[in-house]
């Protein structure tokens, strides 16, 4: 047996301290691990532990121009199940069974699954959700959440727009004013464990969320109603594809009223409002025909706007001095222009007139003329003063802009048909706003929706404010515009929109839509009153009318139909 | 023979009280952190949040009994037995190759009934005791080049049994090996020449697989790969504790985070519950218990005993140093348990048996009939 020599002791320490050195060192790494690099890597697992739950802000409400609510919101709830919470398995499947009345079976499947959080049901009523809340089941989760909620379903569909899932805007106003309509959302911050089960003892820290602003508008629910119900009759009685009404007052860009018919629901809005078989669609072709659906022609089509479109013709001429209101005009039943014939819609001829008479008659000879007594460089100059090639900056999305011929392209035809409003497409919208613009006095206005935002409270937080371009066209002009106009409907061819005791200006229009020979036509009637202080300014467009189509016997009695109905209402007299 | 027996009592010491003591407050102190570490996994898998501690219980206790009864022995005795533990040790090992369990991907364990049993902690001992046997019946002079390296070759077999599965254990029974034969040769200057040989074959046997290499890029920058996850959710857990800890029981990295948080790991739970203080001390408490061995090595009345102590003491020192580092990254990763804390039945069982070991050399008994 060997002994223990001196030097095995010494080798054991020297094994020791080396033990003893290795230690230290990694004692030194973890000094640097848990006091120089700690912040870092905390930081890291409060990441990694941290779960948040977003809680959502209520999104601002939308209110007509005497505060009623056209968009709101309702609370609803979200009721979920959190397997590892659940000690009354039985309870709990027994509570949903009752409470939210689905089957038996549905609500033990739900019980029994193994996740972290299992969704029962969304968009449950918020006194439901009180209610499960008050049974105090452990395991059993209670979130409140916001729907977007339209009280009016179709009204004003397309003006208002709907939002998606998360509350944002899709379309419409909706999402035109989505910054201000959006709140903040709030936070709720836990600790999980690594299943993302909530540990709960070390409880949740909270971000309250920031509601919405509140928009308020200039559309009157009660005048939107009526245009409504016009558009849909008339649709319905001419078997039309669709119909536009735009109220507004021209002296300051206010819409009152913006119907296109058909409407959608806005609290469905995915679901088609025609009958369309959309089981047999492709994805593609559904979204396709809900983009359709949503579409305001108002602003977001374009048309030939026809006789209408004479009333610029009329105001550039008088502004340039090349015609006036005494001028004479002979109409034999068409122009020669160049090698064209082109013809009046009375074949016959209107005879001898003056030019008042000429626009009475709605006779292409006498614009036609006008619009060759002003030239091309003249005329183009007019349609930039009146702001006729930009967009009006409506607040809408998705304007569409004026289609017009080059200016190097327009020979003496294409001046011809411009002057009756042919071969070129604006919008409606385009169309009222200029025309507002010249009754007014000469001040282009911008067209709007917006008037305030205040806060959930009512307190003011911003004014809308829109440019104006005043001297657009002189006093002078505008006040003959509005003669003319008013012996349009007072003897002329608007006469369908004359109403006892009020003096009411206007012009008709019936275009043909392009191709020609599908006959299709798109009849419309702009109107306003009182003829010598415009308050409110109409216009009709009736798309593809089936048999009579003349925009001054079917689109003009809409337009007189409402101004009867809403003037009263809106304490306009004369 | 009254007279003999009282002799022999006479020269018998009393076990070293300090040991035991240490041992004691280990075993307190892993209970303690095995419990509130592995009490969310229990909850988890098992629906009992002290299913993992009680079953570490159970080994303690019987291990305590072990460390006692081994402790009462005379270790010339158990020594006699070495070849035979060791054959059985290589025959346990070529059965858990053979039919083995698996668990978390590698065959380590033999399930006798509702036992289970793994023999690499087994073959640790063993080896220990071959080693002892062996140098220490072999005259003194003749210790060349060639004998160290028959005495290595010696542990071979073993090596390559439990390689196959477990190399950190093979690594473990290398370095025991090494240890042993640098204790027991007087010279120094071989020894820098097996270390310097250690660091080349460490090079190529990384280099030819290139899963190693692999391991050693996720060991330079554990949060660019997936499988580096572990190591990272570790160096997390180490980096939260700070200085003073989360506080016992409130780690959040064991609740799922730091996979398998009972077994290697649990020193990062430590250092999170606790804090840089709670972990140098406990790293304080092995390097106490390192030390106590070494007296008992340097103390020995002979080599066998001194042989054995110093095997025991390099054993606990390699494994706690290898566990430390490879969870605070030091090293790139690889499974070696923290002794008397991590979860394992075998291991504290066979440690608390070789705590016994070193008792029964410290009560330094002196080899019957044997003439100095």
């Amino acid at each position: 047996m060997r002994k223990n020599r001196t030097y095995h002791k010494k080798k054991t320490v020297i094994v020791f301290a080396a033990c003893v050195c290795m230690l230290a060192g990694l004692m030194g790494r973890m000094v640097y691990l848990m006091v120089i690099r700690s912040d870092y890597y905390a930081q890291k697992a409060e990441e990694l532990h941290e779960r948040e739950r977003d809680i959502k802000a209520a999104r601002g409400r939308i209110l007509d121009a005497k505060g009623e609510v056209l968009a709101d919101n309702k609370a609803v709830c979200t009721i979920s199940v959190i397997h590892s919470q659940i000690k009354e398995p039985e309870k709990v499947a027994a509570m949903l069974v009752k409470e939210l009345g689905i089957s038996e079976e549905t609500a033990k499947k739900r019980v029994e699954t193994v996740s972290a959080i299992e969704r029962v049901k969304t968009n449950v009523e918020k006194s439901v959700g009180d209610k499960i809340r008050s049974y105090h089941l452990d395991g059993v989760k209670v979130d409140e959440d916001f729907k977007r909620d339209y009280p009016y379903d179709e009204l004003a569909s397309k003006v208002l727009g709907f939002t998606g899932g998360d509350n944002q805007g899709i379309v419409g106003l909706e999402i035109m004013y989505e910054d201000i309509l959006r709140g903040i959302d709030g936070k709720i911050l836990t600790t999980t464990d690594a299943r993302g089960v909530e540990i709960s003892e070390l409880g949740e820290s909270r971000v309250e969320p920031v509601p919405g602003y509140d928009l308020h508008i200039s559309l009157d629910k009660n005048i939107q109603m009526y245009a409504q119900q016009a558009a849909e009759k008339v649709m319905e009685e001419k078997g039309a594809e669709a119909v536009s009404i735009l109220l507004m007052n021209p002296q300051n860009g206010e819409i009152y009223a913006n119907a296109n018919v058909p409407e959608f629901n806005l609290n469905d809005p995915f679901t088609l409002n025609t009958d369309a078989d959309t089981s047999a669609m492709t994805d593609q072709e559904f979204q396709d025909a809900c983009n359709q659906m949503w579409r305001n022609r108002t602003i977001n089509d374009t048309y030939e706007p026809g006789s209408t479109f004479k009333i610029i013709t009329m105001t550039a001429g008088l502004s340039q001095g090349v015609v006036h209101l005494d001028d004479s005009f002979f109409c034999p039943g068409y122009k020669i222009v160049e090698d064209r014939r082109i013809h009046c819609h009375k074949r016959t001829g209107h005879g001898a007139e003056n030019f008042v008479q000429g626009a009475m008659n709605s006779c292409n000879p006498v614009f036609i003329e006008v619009g060759l007594r002003l030239g091309v460089d003249n005329y183009y100059k007019y349609f930039k003063q009146l702001g006729l090639m930009k967009k009006t900056g409506i607040d809408l999305p998705g304007e569409a802009g004026t289609i017009m011929h080059d200016k190097e392209k327009i020979g003496e035809v294409e001046l011809a048909t411009i002057s009756f409003g042919q071969s070129f497409q604006i919008t409606p919208v385009q169309l009222a706003t200029t025309v507002s613009s010249i009754i007014n006095g000469g001040t282009r206005v911008t067209p709007h929706f917006g008037v305030k935002v205040t806060d959930e409270e009512g307190n003011l937080v911003e004014t809308m404010e829109y440019p104006e371009e005043t001297g657009i066209v002189s006093e002078e002009v505008s006040r003959q515009v509005r003669y003319i106009l008013e012996k349009v409907v007072s003897e002329g061819s608007g006469k369908n929109a004359a109403i006892e005791g009020r003096t009411i200006g206007g012009k008709t229009a019936t275009s043909q839509t392009l191709p020609r020979s599908a006959n299709r036509y798109i009849s419309s009637f702009l109107g306003f009153t009182p003829a010598e202080d415009p308050q409110v300014l109409g216009i009709c467009v009736i798309w593809d009318p089936q048999g009579i189509y003349y925009g001054g016997t079917i689109a003009a009695p809409v337009i007189r139909d409402i101004f009867e109905n809403v003037l009263p209402y809106m304490g306009i007299e004369g | 023979m009254p007279v003999k027996s009282s002799d022999r009592q006479g020269r018998e010491g009393k076990a070293d009280g300090v040991l035991f003591v240490l041992v004691m407050l280990l075993l307190v102190c892993g209970l303690v952190f095995l419990y509130s570490t592995s009490a969310y996994n229990g909850r988890v898998k098992f629906h009992d949040p002290a299913y993992y501690f009680k079953k570490q219980l159970f080994a303690t206790s019987l291990g305590l009994m072990g460390m006692y009864v081994v402790s009462c022995m005379d270790y010339h005795i158990l020594i006699k037995f070495a070849p035979f533990f060791y054959l059985s040790s290589m025959l346990l090992s070529l059965a858990v190759l053979l039919f083995g369990d698996e668990y978390n991907g590698s065959k380590r364990w033999l399930s006798i009934g509702p036992l289970s049993f793994q023999p690499s902690e087994f073959a640790k001992v063993a080896v220990i005791l071959l080693l002892a046997y062996v140098i220490s019946r072999r005259k003194e002079k003749r210790e060349s080049i060639w004998h160290m390296a028959g005495t290595m070759a010696l542990l071979l077999p073993i090596v390559g049994l439990v390689g196959t599965n477990n190399l950190s254990t093979a690594v473990i029974i290398l370095g025991i090996g090494v240890i042993l034969i640098f204790v027991s040769n007087p010279r120094y200057l071989p020894f820098v020449g097996i270390g310097a040989g250690g660091i080349v074959f460490i090079g190529i046997f990384l280099g030819m697989a290139s899963y190693r290499l692999e391991r050693l890029a996720i060991w330079r920058n554990p949060e660019a790969y997936e499988k580096g996850f572990q190591t990272i959710q570790g160096l997390y857990a180490i980096g939260s504790g700070g200085i003073f800890g989360r506080g016992l029981g409130s780690s959040l990295q064991k609740l799922g985070f730091v996979p398998e948080a009972q077994n290697d790991m649990i020193f990062s739970i430590i250092c999170e519950e606790t804090g840089l203080v709670g972990a140098c001390l406990l790293i304080f408490l092995f390097g106490l218990l390192i030390w106590r061995l070494m007296v008992i090595a340097t103390h020995a009345p002979d080599l066998c005993g001194a042989l054995i102590a110093a095997g025991i003491m390099g054993h606990m020192a390699m494994q706690v140093i290898l566990n430390i580092a490879v969870v605070t990254n030091t090293i790139p990763n690889t499974g070696i348990t923290l002794p008397f804390v991590s979860y394992g039945g075998t291991s504290v069982l066979f440690l608390l048996g070789e705590m016994g070991i070193a008792l029964s050399v410290s009560r330094g008994f002196h080899e019957k009939g044997g003439g100095e």
